[in-house]
């Protein structure tokens, strides 16, 4: 092909594209081809003024050199902003008015928590607990309290919340019995409530979620294991002695035994007894102060910012209460007023029930506080940025930070305090800079807390820590700091965390259930690292008092933490107290969180559980038959849950519950039966096959009854335990057939199924898994009619279910008539769909090429719908038409319909003017699938006619479009470039150029490999010259793309074809030309492998000029060069050309800039397994012991490496060293000569 | 990279790699390596141990045993810790 010819060509196409480019350049270097037209595409010769000239070769390398360059660059002469801009500047008032302040999502905690979850921040941080192992017992301070103490006051808790409650009920009772109404409940509101009044009587009656305790972690307030009232009446335990029956061996601890001596007087009356106030800062017992049953008192600790909230709402209150006459008369003129008589049908409230929900008595807490005065008032101005003393800036202080971090500010002296003072500003000075720091002083502050964790002690740390992440006011990313912190110093506390476990769990368990899947993982990693510190020992006896404490919030929480500690320290260790606690006869609550506990385990641990399956299942087996209603369903759940751990082995563990849990589903109606169904229906896939298909028989009844059954959550277990039974072998195609299919059709293949997601998805998988026992024509011809449906949602459920039945069990079954009657009704689904979804499409698609050949007569059809399609007016119409035909063109092939596909190619091909990016895409899919199917040489329209066709479209921006196009035109260069004027080709290659710069990494990729095709198929020299004019373009991503464009078709053209263009390019005195050079070389060799054992002594003087080189990018990625060409001659005898190189690498390896030094030390390990470790040891011994220590220290480094490596090649060259009078260093066995 | 990261990653590596050293090894300590590491490779390469043994007019046995406790303070004693 002339030259002339194509820069004609290329001079049209030019005008067309690029009007702006007016001047020629005058060129000063020198071009291997010198064809002249890269002048006009890429304009006059000072464009590039202002770009960076260095080519930073890595993905990341460029930021570091491009800075340094970009400062030496020339700036842009002016900037300048559009007139409106400036106009809407000045007009906006405020500078720092945000536009999205009111739309973004806030980040704090609590503002995403349901009430449920909230109710962590009403626990208290309950003072230290004794070391039981520490030597010196008064050790955590006086106020530390012993396990036996906390243990007498859950019980008390318990006791106050009984006596609370039915206090309560008889009041209702009397007011039932008066005839009066019962003043309306208040609302539970979140926060405001404490545990004691947040009793199930007045829950709420939301939609339970009672069924899923175990995999949904946000759990509603009304759950199945709240305290029931029921039970209150049959236990009357008023008299008793409130402290545990020393009979029970769990809860003995060792300082349990004087459990009698310290038994309160049994007879003591609550009623006169004043509560004790909290020695420290933290209240010991939560207590109730609002229904004047006990002596009320400020037991809840409040946090600063509670209390802070508590005196403005004091103050509020006061300012909003009613005006009394004196204050009217004061405000008002005496003059010019008159005083109403209020009219005759008003009456003032006088119901209690209303008077009770008005304003609230003010709070007799601590409604007044002396203001610090040392606290730098701010004023209402929030300091955005602040100079802690000794703390240097913060990037922010939050109002809300004063609350803790106040006292950093007084600006006292240092000097003048105690010990203790220094040390506690000490530790919040770091907090606050890890809370509110930059990375840099974060991670700074967080080295030194954790190093000096142990001289800081427990205490100081944890009392600063723990109430900061109670605060309601904290962030997501403050609360990971924050228990990032405490996962740090737990390493280094180890055991004297132990008093302060509790206050840690209290903090940490809310974690376990947060919404946030890494909160969960965060948790679990802090309490685990708790329990690995403090011992199974002390882990129990802090855990224990909450294992039936009356909050179901706590136990659920102290059960997960449970677990926890189970997987960290090992299942076996904590059987014992298992097996104790699920047998617990002192309250149905610890037995129930016993089980919990099981049950979290299997959940937890998965298959992990299987060695200690018998014994778990045996410590929860007594629970099925619980009086308790609650412990019943737990233990089935939690039965379920070690089965479906288990599964499929461990059927032998499950014999002692199997007669409980059938007994259980003849009992139970409701909740506690389908708790039974699924603990069934997860062991009976473990079973063989004989006792499986009896079970199944046994149980079908019962599920067949309940099939009709309106609880959503029953619908979802039934479906579920049909699913695991018919999918085990016992169960007999006919038996299903017969007896589960006409009602499992009868009452789940309705429309309501499709609309709730989780059902829809239950009903699908069931159906396909009862399809592979009775096959496809069974289930299809069932659910083809409705295929033709008037819902939408519910014609969807049918296609998917169709689809995967299918898929899975091919179509060979289905016969005539279905056949007619399925294709009927998918082209009828197909027609009337509205809504754009792939479950259409797919179904389709698997049904026509599962039927295969015999789907030859429905092709005339089909084309004909997709052609009457094509046609739509509706976009989305068109573009799953055009989707329909990349899925079927495979089985058009099949059927020899290829006249049929020609035509179709014709019609899409006629398509291509298309507007909507979308389908536009969608066609040229269409076309690649028919081009790829029927081939090149058969393809109508025909390829010469296709590609120029396409060519205009390689400029659309749309990614759907480019990457089916590139894909589309990749192809036809890869299979049928000759059908194609070399010419067009190269028209291609200039549009392919401005696809290097795509975002989807899948289309330069398939850019760069189509540029390796075309050189293949009109030789490398034109291609070539585009490719190395690209290199001088400034941006960075195009120019790496065009170096790897140039690897390729140096690969696929041999290199000899592109080595010396490339190599005379380096005379270009630019740096980007000669870096890009550089690069391509590297990927050359990394290419070409061994086959570079030919080029290698062809490009040594090249690389030699460019390791010397000033620039360091040069050096750089001509030390990546050596590297892939070392790797690939390794053995092929180019020892002395490595060996030569390396003497050019090595002066580099003082070289700071880190992506350097490591393309040095690539390049130099590469070198060592090219020449051998020795050569390299012999470079490395110079400097080894060096007397700077930085050259100590990089050879040390290469040392390393190179050890590393070849430990076992260096021996026979170690340097022999002296003996000396002492030490004896030589090695002599090396030396025999026999 | 800064030092703390680099000194970490030498910690790691050293802990992984007894053999490797730094700035700081000494003369000894790098004596006792290349000694250690010789005598474990020639006890892993059993050509060696029986070339030895024939220069050696040894039982391969032997000669293993004397290696391996050479192996045990290759260099003699370490010299005194100057503070």
């Amino acid at each position: 092909m002339a030259d002339d010819d194509i820069s004609a060509q290329i001079k049209a196409e030019q005008e067309k594209r690029a009007k702006d480019s007016s001047t020629q350049r005058d060129d000063t270097r020198v071009s291997l081809t010198g064809v002249g037209y890269d002048q006009d595409i890429y304009g006059s010769g000072n464009k590039f003024e202002g770009y960076s000239t260095s080519l930073p070769m890595d993905d990341d390398d460029d930021e570091e050199d491009e800075l340094t360059q970009r400062a030496a660059q020339k700036k842009l002469s002016s900037y300048t902003a559009p007139k409106e801009v400036y106009a809407h500047l000045t007009s906006v008032e405020d500078e720092d008015h945000d536009p999205f302040a009111g739309r973004s999502e806030s980040k704090r905690v609590i503002d995403r928590q349901d009430d449920y979850h909230k109710r962590g921040y009403n626990r208290a941080l309950s003072p230290s607990r004794q070391d039981a192992f520490a030597k010196d017992q008064g050790a955590a301070g006086s106020e530390a309290r012993t396990y036996a103490e906390v243990m007498r006051e859950t019980e008390l808790e318990r006791e106050q919340q009984r006596v609370l409650q039915k206090i309560a009920e008889k009041k209702k009772e009397a007011q039932k019995a008066t005839g009066q109404e019962a003043p309306p409940p208040p609302t539970p509101t979140g926060r405001k409530r404490r545990w004691d009044v947040a009793t199930p009587v007045i829950a709420p009656a939301t939609t339970s979620s009672w069924n899923e305790p175990d995999d949904h972690v946000a759990a509603p307030t009304n759950r199945w294991e709240e305290t029931p009232k029921a039970d209150v009446k049959k236990r009357n335990r008023w008299d008793e002695t409130p402290v545990a029956s020393n009979s029970s061996s769990w809860d003995a601890t060792p300082r349990a035994s004087s459990g009698v001596a310290e038994t309160p007087t049994a007879k003591r009356s609550r009623w006169d007894e004043t509560p004790v106030a909290p020695s420290g800062m933290f209240g010991a017992t939560p207590m109730a102060g609002q229904l004047g049953m006990v002596t009320p008192h400020l037991a809840v600790p409040m946090t600063p910012e509670a209390m802070n909230a508590q005196r403005w709402e004091h103050e509020i209150d006061m300012r909003n209460r009613p005006l009394t006459d004196d204050d009217l008369d004061a405000m008002f003129p005496t003059t010019g007023y008159r005083i109403l008589e209020q009219p005759a049908t008003y009456t003032p409230i006088r119901t209690p029930g209303r008077k009770l929900t008005a304003t609230p008595t003010p709070y007799t807490g601590n409604g007044f506080m002396m203001q610090d005065e040392n606290l730098k008032q701010n004023y209402g101005i929030t300091p955005t940025e602040l100079e802690v003393p000794g703390g240097g800036n913060l990037p922010f202080f939050k109002q809300d930070d004063m609350q803790h971090f106040g006292k950093l500010l007084d600006e006292k002296d240092e000097s003048s305090m105690s010990a203790e003072d220094i040390k506690e500003r000490k530790i919040m000075r770091l907090l606050l800079k890890i809370k509110n720091g930059t990375p840099a002083m974060r991670k700074a502050a967080l080295r030194t807390i954790t190093d000096k964790a142990r001289d800081y002690g427990a205490g100081p740390l944890f009392n600063q820590i723990l109430p900061l992440l109670m605060s309601p006011t904290l962030e997501d990313q403050e609360r990971h700091l924050l228990v990032k912190v405490i996962d740090r110093i737990l390493y280094k506390l180890d055991d004297l965390v132990r008093p302060f476990v509790h206050k840690i769990l209290v903090v940490i368990e809310p974690l376990l259930i947060d919404e946030d899947y890494y909160a969960r993982v965060e948790g679990r990693e802090i309490i685990s690292n708790l329990s690995k510190a403090a011992g199974l020992a002390t882990m129990i006896a802090t855990m224990r008092p909450d294992i039936d404490h009356a909050d179901e919030y706590v136990r659920n929480t102290t059960a997960r933490a449970f677990s926890v500690v189970a997987s960290a320290l090992g299942i076996p260790a904590l059987l014992p107290f298992l097996k104790a606690v699920c047998n617990s006869k002192k309250s149905w609550q610890a037995r129930h969180t016993g089980i919990k506990i099981v049950q979290q385990i299997a959940i937890l641990l998965g298959c992990a559980i299987l060695p200690h399956l018998k014994n778990l299942v045996d410590a929860i087996a007594k629970g099925l038959e619980d009086e308790q209603q609650k412990v019943r369903t737990i233990a089935s759940l939690a039965i379920a849950a070690l089965a479906e751990a288990a599964h499929p082995y461990g059927i032998e563990s499950f014999h002692s519950v199997l007669k409980p849990l059938w007994s259980g589903i003849k009992k139970h109606r409701g909740k506690g039966l389908a708790a039974f169904l699924k603990a069934i229906g997860y062991i009976i896939p473990l079973m063989e096959e004989e006792y499986a298909n009896f079970y199944t028989k046994e149980v079908m009844p019962i599920l067949i009854r309940e099939f009709q059954s309106p609880d959503e959550e029953m619908k979802k277990i039934v479906l579920k335990v049909v699913k695991q039974c018919a999918g085990t072998d016992g169960v007999s195609p006919q038996y299903i057939k017969e007896e589960i299919l006409p009602e499992f059709f009868k009452n789940f293949w309705v429309r309501r199924m499709a609309l709730d997601r989780r059902n829809y998805k239950q009903l699908v998988e069931t159906t396909v898994e009862l399809a592979q026992k009775v096959g496809v024509t069974e289930i299809v011809s069932r659910i083809v009619e409705d295929l033709k449906d008037e819902s939408e949602p519910y014609r969807k459920m049918v296609m998917e279910t169709i689809e995967k039945v299918v898929t899975q069990l091919g179509a060979a079954d289905v016969d005539g008539r279905l056949e007619e009657v399925l294709i009927d009704g998918i082209l009828y689904a197909f027609q009337e769909q509205t809504t754009e979804d792939i479950v259409m499409l797919n179904g389709f698609g698997t049904v026509v090429n599962a039927l295969g050949y015999r789907s030859k007569v429905y092709l005339p059809q089909i084309t004909s719908t997709i052609l009457w399609r094509l046609n739509n007016k509706s976009a989305k119409v068109r573009q799953q038409a055009a989707d329909l035909i990349s899925r079927i063109a495979i089985v058009m092939k099949t059927c020899g319909e290829e006249k049929l596909m020609g035509h179709l190619g014709l019609v899409l091909f006629e398509y291509l003017g298309e507007e909507y990016p979308e389908v536009l895409g969608s066609i040229l899919g269409a076309l690649k699938a028919i081009v790829n199917v029927i081939g090149m040489s058969s393809m109508t329209p025909p390829i010469k006619d296709l590609l120029p066709r396409l060519t205009p479209i390689l400029k659309n921006r749309h990614e759907k479009v480019q990457e089916n196009n590139i894909d589309l035109v990749g192809r036809i260069a890869d299979r049928g470039a000759e059908f194609v004027s070399a010419r067009e080709w190269m028209r291609v290659c200039f549009e392919l150029l401005d696809m290097l710069k795509a975002h989807k990494k899948g289309i330069r990729r398939a850019a760069v490999n189509t540029f390796g095709y075309i050189a293949k198929a009109i030789g490398p020299q034109d291609v070539l010259a585009t490719l190395l004019n690209n290199l001088k373009v400034q941006e960075r991503q195009n120019r790496v793309c065009t170096t790897v464009a140039i690897a390729i078709v140096a690969e696929t053209c041999a290199p000899f074809t592109v080595l010396p263009a490339l190599m005379n390019e380096y005379r270009v005195p630019e740096l980007n030309v000669q870096n890009g050079v550089l690069k391509s070389l590297a990927w050359v060799f990394e290419y070409i492998g061994e086959m570079g054992k030919d080029y290698i002594y062809a490009v040594t003087p090249l690389l030699e000029d460019a390791l010397m080189d000033r620039d360091l990018v040069h050096r750089q990625t001509a030390c990546t060069t050596v590297k892939h060409m070392s790797l690939g001659v390794v053995g092929l005898g180019c020892e002395d050309a490595l060996l030569h190189l390396l003497n050019f690498v090595w002066p580099n390896i003082f070289e700071t800039s880190p992506h350097v030094i490591n393309a040095v030390m690539d390049a130099i390990d590469a070198l060592a397994v090219a020449l051998g470790p020795a050569t390299i040891l012999q470079y490395v011994v110079q400097g080894l012991f060096h007397p700077a220590r930085k050259v100590r220290e990089i050879y040390w480094k290469i040392y390393n490496n190179m050890y590393i490596g070849a430990q076992d090649g260096v021996i026979p060259f170690y340097p022999s060293i002296d003996n000396d009078d002492v030490n004896r260093y030589e090695r002599s066995e090396l030396f025999y000569v026999v | 990279m800064d030092r703390a990261n680099l000194n970490s990653q030498l910690e790691h590596l050293q802990s992984k790699y007894v053999g490797t050293g730094h700035a700081d090894t000494s003369k000894y300590e790098w004596g006792v390596n290349q000694a250690r590491d010789t005598y474990a490779s020639y006890v892993g390469h059993y050509p060696m141990m029986s070339y030895f043994a024939l220069a050696e007019n040894e039982s391969i046995a032997r000669v293993k045993f004397n290696i391996t406790e050479k192996m045990v303070q290759p260099c003699g004693p370490p010299p005194e810790r100057r503070e």
